[in-house]
């Protein structure tokens, strides 16, 4: 477990490394991400204790964002002050783009199977 | 010890922050599971309740929470970074739906930045809330960065994505319902794009694959909007 945490923070280390090395406007666990990404393909897969560790994590991915999210106690004047717009906005704009997307999705796999099968 | 001067410790320490935090997400999952995992009993809804209402009770300011919950915040990196691994695994079929796959997050992108944008702007929002809006379904530590960038105030834009993610969790299962998109690929994808982690985190629930196309689209969607943003969002509020 060590050495698979160990292996997910020397990619992240490098991901920032690259992100600010370059100026990317792309945050380096990003880059980390992709860059094992590159790796597992060119290796074959990841190790048994990399994807227990990976899998252990991502099972509590939401307790990661608590910290965060309790950060709104920050905000409640200006949340207050635009209750409307914001509220209208987050709550129309998160349905809309989960419908477009996997209308848009559904639309075009199912287009480019049927060119698939005419080829 | 008296109470005030243990007190005192404990706000000075990093200890309370912590184990408060893993606590109210303890105690959200339960609820969550006892609800049969239903979206409306979401645990970064729960557990974020719990603790604002807990720290506004004590009078405890925020930074006094974050310096404990911050070991926490920072497991978000190498979490990011872990992602690369369901996404290896459905490498044959990313293969085959490269095209696809890449046109929907373009559709899905631009749509989750432009709609949030407008209907702010046409409600009346100010300047620095719309630009705090605009990157609202991007992953945290990638909106923070283009929040600062184009002119938005990053922390409220943390605030902003966590809300979007929370509402895309518990709304998801009803619009694909609702549309009959009954693929988990595709399903996954929509909610990632939408609601990036707390999505991804959502749709992991529901299953491994349903999460690895969440984590797909949430890495690229951070990507393209990173790369986007702060050419696009000049000419949509005209400088």
């Amino acid at each position: 477990m060590i050495g698979a945490i160990t292996l997910l923070l020397v990619f992240q280390l490098v991901g920032e490394v690259v992100a600010r090395g370059l100026a990317l406007p792309i945050p380096g666990p990003v880059i980390g991400m992709a860059l094992l990404f590159v790796a597992l393909c060119w290796r074959g897969g990841p190790s048994t204790a990399l994807r227990t560790t990976a899998q252990g994590m991502l099972q509590h991915l939401s307790l990661l964002f608590i910290p965060a999210g309790t950060g709104i106690m920050l905000h409640f004047q200006r949340m207050s002050d635009e209750l409307l717009p914001l509220l209208v906005s987050l709550l129309v704009s998160t349905v809309v783009t989960i419908a477009v997307t996997a209308l848009a999705l559904r639309f075009l796999a199912r287009r480019s199977d049927r060119q698939a099968r005419t080829r | 010890m008296s109470a005030s001067a243990l007190w005192v410790y404990l706000a000075a320490s990093p200890l309370l922050g912590l184990t408060l935090t893993l606590l109210a997400y303890l105690a959200a999952s339960r609820i969550h599971q006892r609800c049969g995992g239903h979206p409306l009993a979401n645990p970064v809804l729960l557990a974020v309740a719990t603790l604002v209402g807990l720290l506004w009770l004590t009078d405890t300011p925020y930074r006094t929470y974050f310096d404990g919950a911050q070991f926490v915040h920072f497991l978000l990196g190498p979490a990011t970074v872990a992602l690369a691994i369901p996404l290896h695994a459905q490498l044959p079929r990313l293969r085959r739906m490269a095209m696809p796959l890449l046109l929907a997050l373009l559709i899905g992108s631009l749509t989750a930045a432009l709609s949030a944008v407008a209907i702010g702007a046409l409600l009346g929002a100010s300047r620095a809330t719309l630009l705090s809006l605009a990157p609202k379904s991007v992953t945290t530590p990638i909106a923070m960065g283009i929040a600062e960038r184009t002119g938005g105030l990053p922390s409220l834009t943390a605030v902003l994505v966590i809300i979007t993610g929370v509402l895309g969790a518990i709304l998801a299962r009803s619009i694909h319902r609702a549309l009959h998109i009954d693929d988990d690929a595709q399903r996954g994808f929509a909610l990632g794009i939408a609601a990036h982690g707390i999505g991804t985190a959502r749709a992991f629930q529901e299953s491994e694959q349903m999460g690895a196309f969440a984590a797909l689209a949430m890495g690229l969607n951070g990507l393209l909007t990173a790369l986007l943003l702060p050419i696009v969002m000049p000419f949509v509020l005209g400088g």
